[in-house]
């Protein structure tokens, strides 16, 4: 690695340096844009007693979801997590704590984490559960609370495309919150499906500017669908007539 | 007769005006989609990330990159964008979608509504929609006006935690369409052929009902 070079040949490289206890913020959106290798990397290298901080917690057996048989996360802030029976079977029996935060939130404090910014106001979670705690305080004639932001020791992304200064494209809706979980991390590490040279993409047409990435490899991609839905074409109907 | 899902979709379709963009919650919300009346152009939003949502793709057309916020795979419409999630939630919280449709455990004449947690039975998170109902003016919830033992689930104060308070001004349930102000239900509509007397039996917060409640047109 030289220069602004950010490619590392090795998930182990990838992920050098994660120690039990640190907190881990992954991009993703149920299945949707998760980085799954270097999930799969937490897993193989047993790190443990980790906070992770991602909107779900994958599915039994796919993406977080494979680090709780071996326990290795102490806590989660997720916003939702209905689709894991392992998890739920930890948070029932008190062995995994959960911090629930609405997607809203838990995107601003990413993005205000990235971003320099401690903390902030909204009106989410007003007279809610969520609230207890935390100051409140109106503005014009309204009632908000605050929220204070979020950073990790790592932030693991997934993106489309790199070069190989890090400068990211997201792909539809597997963007969702790895643009700004990408910003929130001491070390920001990012696996994508294709790295070209620096000048091949479009500087109008990058998401993430490689300042916020510090490590960047290529990797092959499972893209497990969690709910598989279609319509049937006019050909099947016919079919099925 | 109470109205049956599509029928409720159906009914909260009427609501919709051209040129609105809309965030659809999971569920009957969801089926809002299928009954846009003709000549109306709506925007579908969805959380995780896309404006412009588009129908259920053919075998050919599934992309695991292209989901909904229930992480059902679709497709883009026309003009269609994506972003990420802050930016999706800056387009909630800055109350720039014209109309939010979710569902309910309950709601109360206060405006409250409970949507996402039974204590000791169901955690599985508030997703969106604590930042949909606190940024959303116009929001419909859609529910059963009853749960299956007869309990009514519009309260006088909810007993299940809040998604969010005094923020729910319309809701259509099965039997009725029920319009919340000054501390009160307001009886909008009935379903056809349900009676006046059997929504007040199920209602158990204070019930203004008008001389005259018109049935629901379809």
């Amino acid at each position: 690695m030289s220069g602004f070079d950010k490619v590392v040949d090795s998930y182990e490289q990838a992920m050098a340096g994660l120690e039990d206890n640190m907190t881990v913020i992954a991009g993703g959106f149920g299945l949707c844009g998760i980085p799954e290798n270097l999930i799969a990397e937490i897993k193989r290298k047993q790190t443990k007693g980790l906070t992770v901080v991602s909107n779900n917690c994958g599915v039994d057996g796919f993406g977080l979801g494979v680090l709780l048989p071996n326990r290795q996360i102490k806590k989660i802030v997720a916003s939702y997590v209905g689709e894991n029976a392992e998890f739920e079977r930890q948070m029932m029996a008190g062995e995994l704590e959960v911090e629930l935060t609405p997607q809203g939130t838990l995107a601003e404090k990413m993005r205000a984490g990235g971003a320099g910014i401690p903390a902030f106001y909204t009106a989410t979670g007003v007279g809610t559960p969520v609230a207890e705690g935390k100051d409140e305080r109106q503005f014009n004639g309204r009632d908000y609370i605050l929220e204070e932001s979020i950073t990790g020791d790592f932030a693991i992304v997934k993106a489309w495309k790199a070069d190989r200064y890090g400068n990211l494209i997201f792909r539809q809706t597997a963007r969702n919150f790895n643009p700004l979980a990408a910003t929130a991390g001491k070390i920001t590490v990012v696996e994508v499906e294709e790295i070209v040279e620096p000048g091949e993409l479009n500087p109008d047409e990058i998401h993430t500017p490689g300042i916020y990435v510090n490590r960047l490899i290529q990797g092959t991609f499972e893209k497990r669908i969690e709910q598989r839905t279609i319509r049937p074409t006019p050909a099947d109907l016919a079919a099925g007539e | 007769m109470a109205l049956t899902r599509d029928q409720i979709a159906q009914r909260v379709a009427q609501e919709l005006r051209d040129g609105y963009y809309v965030n659809l919650g999971i569920g009957i919300p969801t089926l809002v989609a299928n009954f846009v009346p003709e000549g109306i152009e709506v925007m579908l939003q969805s959380e995780n990330g896309l404006l412009g949502m588009g129908p259920f793709p053919t075998e050919q057309e599934i992309d695991a990159d292209l989901i909904n916020a229930g992480k059902q795979t679709v497709t883009m419409a026309t003009g269609a964008s994506t972003f990420d999630s802050a930016e999706s939630f800056a387009m909630i919280r800055g109350g720039h979608v014209d109309l939010t449709v979710l569902g309910a455990f309950e709601v109360d004449v206060h405006g409250n509504i409970a949507s996402y947690m039974i204590p000791g039975k169901l955690i599985k998170g508030m997703g969106g929609a604590m930042d949909l109902v606190a940024g959303a003016d116009n929001i419909i919830v859609t529910m059963t006006h009853a749960s299956k033992h007869g309990q009514s689930k519009l309260l006088a104060d909810c007993t299940l935690p809040l998604t969010g308070k005094g923020c729910i001004k319309l809701v259509l349930t099965d039997l009725a369409f029920i319009e919340i102000k000054q501390g009160k239900f307001h009886l909008l509509e009935r379903a056809p052929g349900v009676s006046v007397e059997e929504i007040v039996e199920l209602t158990a917060g204070e019930l203004v009902v008008p001389d005259s409640v018109p049935e629901m047109q379809f």
